[in-house]
């Protein structure tokens, strides 16, 4: 359903994302990890047209996407959340998701727009009522918010942006079990960013580890997290370089 | 939605409004509601674009392009105001689509956009000032008199006919102005003020959006300054061009109320009586006088009653009328630090 060929993004000198490919298959969920600074955020942003690639392509059912516009790429299935949520706080919880059922949609009708807003709210488990105020909501509430915008855009292909951070571990369970739930339900493709390996693992069909910019380790979430490289990016050379800190410190302060 | 008891109160009002010339036939007040709900249709045809956090310092440009446009056309080729009109609205359209394209495109936003406008205003103003041998530059211009058709020149010399055509205006601005609210591209244009990129990961096409909006903004006020040139028969670059008639609509919106529909129709009754009155206090000793005391409001508003009269009105009477949007009530919080 996607495939994505040798994806580079530059930012002036720095390669944020260098030459990564991987293909996702319809129905499937993948994880995307990696420390911070790997280029997870930088693969969404160009999945979903934010950022446009300096090279690579990218084909989703078939038709290359890349570089196109934003509205472009959702209208044609491409749904996405972003890692902080960002509703509209001019508008009602309904009305945000209204919009994007309309103008996700492809601009079809009111009806069918506020219809989809109902079905979306339903799902993540909002309330329906027209004049509920973002305001309300908390951080659980904005993350389902995000997420609900997304669905009523009706995606093929949804990217789920870190929608795990700053939720206690309930919630996380919750959240998890939800995006399992659309692809069960809903039969939608997802591609889940996630700084947190735990509750992930436990969802996704298949991982893929990022760490600067480049495609170090894929597959099963069992494979993945036995990987030593993975271990390394994520633990290793963390405590190492630590030690190595550590012990110059105290060779220049005794010398 | 509007309830039952609503319309009936603007069938009421408009009633009375279409009622009173036939019945108050004073010249002069006649001519002073002429203006406010000329005026009226400007500011709202601004505020179409500046309630979503476009603020336009150029509309005085569209607004002289309307008035100079159709009085040139009938003066030099002898074109009829309905056609003129309709070119004049097409010339400041086309103009709107000329800047506003690379500006959205590039994504000039905030103060940025403000500058750009503010020099459209300015280039207008000078075309007209440079122009002279066609414009009369500062001296102003003044339509010929027709000797044939006066509706055909729409040319009246009947206050009663400008008073229905004024409100006819006016109410086609509060209409569209409704129309907007109530669409699904207020939401779209909500969202866009906020935060584009998220905008357009709803799927909303940003440029397109502030293009469409800015254009029927622009068309309208265009044709505001047309109508003003038709009822004055004298224009100059000052009173419907440049950078003060863009800034007296800037502060007759935030005066009388960004965010209600009637809240440009208050601030251009506010604005034209303040005129007036220094006009007949002062004399000529105040000429510009207004301009200075707008500048004052204005701070004085942006900082105290960030809704405008009307619109603070409205949430006094009616709390539990609906939910304040949220940024209405931040700026209430910004007004009351504490609560």
């Amino acid at each position: 359903m996607l495939e994505v060929n040798g994806l580079v993004k530059r930012f002036g000198g720095f390669t944020a994302v260098n030459n990564v490919s991987f293909k996702v298959d319809e129905g499937e969920i993948l994880g995307l990890i990696g420390p911070n600074g790997s280029g997870k955020s930088t693969i969404f942003n160009m999945l979903s047209g934010t950022l446009a690639p300096t090279s690579g392509s990218i084909l989703f059912g078939g038709h290359e996407i890349a570089g196109l516009a934003p509205h472009r790429i959702i209208n044609s299935g491409i749904g996405r959340t972003f890692q902080i949520p960002r509703p509209f706080r001019r508008l009602t919880i309904f009305e945000n998701v209204a919009l994007a059922g309309f103008y996700g949609q492809g601009r079809h009708s009111r009806a069918r727009a506020e219809e989809a807003a109902e079905r979306s709210l339903a799902m993540v488990g909002l309330p329906t009522d027209r004049h509920a105020s973002v305001d309300g909501l908390g951080a659980a509430g904005l993350k389902k918010l995000e997420l609900a915008k997304a669905l009523a855009t009706a995606p093929k292909l949804l990217l789920a942006d870190e929608s795990l951070g700053g939720l206690d571990e309930a919630e996380m369970d919750q959240a998890a079990d939800m995006l399992r739930n659309i692809r069960d339900e809903l039969g939608i493709t997802i591609i889940w960013v996630e700084h947190i390996m735990g509750v992930l693992m436990r969802v996704v069909d298949r991982v893929m580890v990022l760490d600067h910019g480049e495609k170090i380790s894929e597959g099963l979430p069992s494979a993945v997290a036995g990987d030593p490289r993975v271990i390394e990016v994520y633990l290793g050379t963390d405590a190492e370089t630590t030690q190595a800190a550590a012990a110059e410190a105290r060779r220049r302060a005794g010398g | 939605m509007i309830g039952q008891g609503r319309l009936a109160a603007w069938g009421i009002g408009l009633a009375a409004l279409v009622a009173l010339p036939f019945v108050y036939r004073d010249p002069y007040h006649l001519h002073i509601l002429v203006l406010i709900l000329i005026w009226s249709f400007a500011y709202t045809s601004w505020s179409m674009m500046g309630r979503f956090g476009l603020v336009s310092l150029g509309h005085g440009g569209f607004m002289g392009i309307g008035a100079y446009v159709t009085a040139l056309l009938w003066n030099h080729l002898g074109l009829s105001p309905w056609i003129g009109i309709p070119i004049s609205m097409v010339a400041a359209g086309a103009l709107a689509l000329i800047v506003g394209y690379p500006c959205f495109r590039f994504r000039i936003t905030g103060h940025y956009f403000v500058l750009v406008t503010l020099a459209l205003s300015g280039i207008v103003l000078q075309v007209i000032t440079a122009t002279r041998d066609y414009t009369g530059g500062s001296l102003g211009y003044t339509p010929n008199r027709t000797s044939g058709n006066k509706l055909l020149a729409l040319q009246f010399d009947d206050k009663t006919t400008w008073y229905l055509i004024a409100l006819g205006i006016w109410l086609f601005g509060i209409v569209v102005w409704h129309w907007v609210d109530r669409s699904m591209a207020r939401y779209a244009l909500e969202a866009i003020s906020e935060d584009e990129d998220a905008a357009a990961a709803a799927g909303v096409d940003v440029t397109a959006e502030k293009l469409k909006i800015t254009l029927l903004s622009a068309l309208m006020t265009a044709l505001a300054g047309a109508i003003y040139c038709q009822y004055q028969m004298f224009i100059t670059p000052d009173t419907v061009s440049g950078i003060a008639v863009s800034l007296q609509m800037v502060f007759a919106a935030i005066v009388g109320g960004l965010f209600v529909s009637l809240g440009p129709t208050v601030g251009a009754i506010i604005t034209i009586l303040l005129a007036e009155a220094l006009r007949i206090g002062f004399g000529t000793k105040a000429v510009g006088w207004d301009n200075l005391v707008y500048g004052v409001l204005l701070v004085l508003f942006i900082i105290f009653l960030p809704k405008g009269i009307l619109g603070s009105l409205l949430d006094r009477l009616k709390p539990q009328r609906k939910v304040p949007r949220a940024h209405e009530q931040e700026v209430v919080q910004i007004a009351r630090p504490g609560t």
